[in-house]
């Protein structure tokens, strides 16, 4: 890791400089598109009192389910958090805060909090329980709330393919929340499943630039599958 | 007879039109996919960054990074595009989506719909459901009419906490579709062999039953 060259060798490398009580922020959709290396990593590290911002908070014995099981996470921003039973243990009895909130505003904070806007309206929410304690205005006639951008100490993001300058392209749906983490994490780490030799990734093709990259490190990745759907051939 | 789930799916893609951009939630409103009628080609929005949704892989082509809203894996057809979740709700939330299907606990005569949580139930969340309600104009949503104990889910006010304010104009439930207007559910067409004293029995906000209502047919 030197100048534009982004690329580091270990996990170590890669999260050093993450410690209790931090914000991160992770890119995915379910289990599709997650740094699933990156977060074990989190649990080998065993920091703790982490604010997680995901859309989701993965499954038991997988993804950010895994960092329920030593109880790291105090705080997980979420859209849909139904996917495992710890963290419906953790939340019950207290051990655990969520703040929901509704996935197009969810990935917007983060986009904002990239963009270094602080905050935006928006009617997602308004008269809702989302709305409780939020300025309401109203613009041609449509209410609205405002939300506050979110950022992070780190973003955890997994790309498919990465140079050496940290640009970044990400396979099919797996792009999800990733582009918009990668923006808002002080320190954003990408871990991906190639890493190309400059040129090679066209510029018009780069789905993340490199500016907002600081890390990159090649992973190998197990791609767990929730819903398994197919059809006859 | 109550509309079974593929029937009222079926009754659903009657309001596809040529061109749509459609949004398509869990449950009832993925079916509709099934039952787009001939010569018409409508592209399917799936709120995690997919516009264009195929059908499901087969094993050979089953791919982890190819998922829709569902967490389902599916495939992308000719003429897809695939963005971030930012993008996505931009086409949302900006009202770029034609049509939007998605399900609820409740709706009301103010256009008001809950469909996300149940007091003293486990909350998993929202997901896209209250950026789908705000950032759509034409919403349908599918429903059952009454709870099995025969309680109506069409009220004057919604009892549970809201998904979205004032923003539902379409209702198709197993007995009826109905559009709110005024401060009314306007009954417009009933279920097959379904009478309308049975709808206005079981519906608890205002109804107003028009001359004109008419029996649907499949």
């Amino acid at each position: 890791m030197a100048g534009l060259d982004k690329r580091v060798a270990t996990y170590e490398e890669a999260l050093a400089g993450l410690t209790d009580n931090m914000t991160v922020l992770a890119g995915g959709f379910g289990l599709c598109g997650i740094p699933e290396n990156l977060i074990a990593h989190i649990k080998r590290m065993g920091v703790k009192g982490l604010t997680v911002v995901s859309n989701n908070c993965g499954v038991d014995g997988f993804g950010l389910g895994i960092l329920l099981e030593d109880r790291q996470i105090r705080k997980m921003i979420a859209s849909y958090v139904g996917e495992n039973k710890l963290f419906e243990e953790q939340l019950l009895n207290g051990q655990l805060e969520v703040e929901l909130t509704p996935q197009g505003t969810l990935a917007e904070k983060m986009r904002a909090g990239g963009a270094g806007i602080p905050a935006f309206y928006t009617a997602t929410g308004y008269g809702t329980p989302v709305a409780e304690g939020k300025e309401t205005r109203q613009f041609n006639g449509r209410n609205v709330i405002l939300e506050e951008a979110i950022t992070g100490d780190f973003a955890i993001v997994k790309g498919w393919k990465a140079d050496h300058f940290g640009n970044v392209v990400y396979r099919h749906t797996a792009q999800n929340f990733n582009p918009v983490a990668a923006t808002a994490g002080k320190i954003t780490v990408v871990e991906v499943e190639e890493i190309v030799e400059p040129g090679v990734l066209l510029p018009t093709e780069i789905h993340t630039p490199g500016i907002y990259v600081d890390r990159v490190i090649l992973g190998t990745f197990e791609k767990r599958i929730e819903q398994r759907t197919v059809r006859k051939a | 007879m109550a509309l079974s789930r593929e029937q009222m799916a079926q009754r659903v893609a009657r309001e596809l039109q040529d061109g749509f951009y459609v949004n398509l939630g869990i449950g009832i409103p993925t079916l509709v996919a099934n039952y787009v009628p001939d010569g018409i080609d409508v592209m399917l929005q799936s709120e995690n960054g997919l516009l264009g949704m195929g059908a499901f892989p087969t094993e050979e082509t089953i791919d982890a990074d190819m998922i829709n809203a569902g967490k389902q894996t599916v495939t992308a057809r000719v003429g897809a595009s695939i963005f971030s979740s930012a993008e996505s709700f931009a086409m949302i939330r900006g009202g770029h989506v034609d049509l939007t299907v998605l399900g609820a606990f409740e709706v009301d005569v103010e256009g008001n719909i809950a469909s996300w949580m149940i007091p003293g139930k486990l909350v998993k969340g929202m997901g896209g459901a209250m950026d789908l309600v705000a950032g759509a104009d034409n919403i349908i949503v599918t429903m059952t009419h009454a709870s099995k104990d025969g309680e109506s889910k069409l009220l004057s006010r919604c009892s549970l906490p809201l998904t979205g304010a004032g923003c539902i104009k379409k209702v198709l439930t197993d007995l009826a579709y109905l559009e709110i207007e005024n401060g009314a559910f306007i009954l417009r067409e009933t279920a097959p062999g379904v009478s309308i004293e049975e709808i206005v029995a079981k519906t608890a906000g205002k109804l107003i039953v028009p001359d004109d209502v008419v029996e649907m047919t499949f």
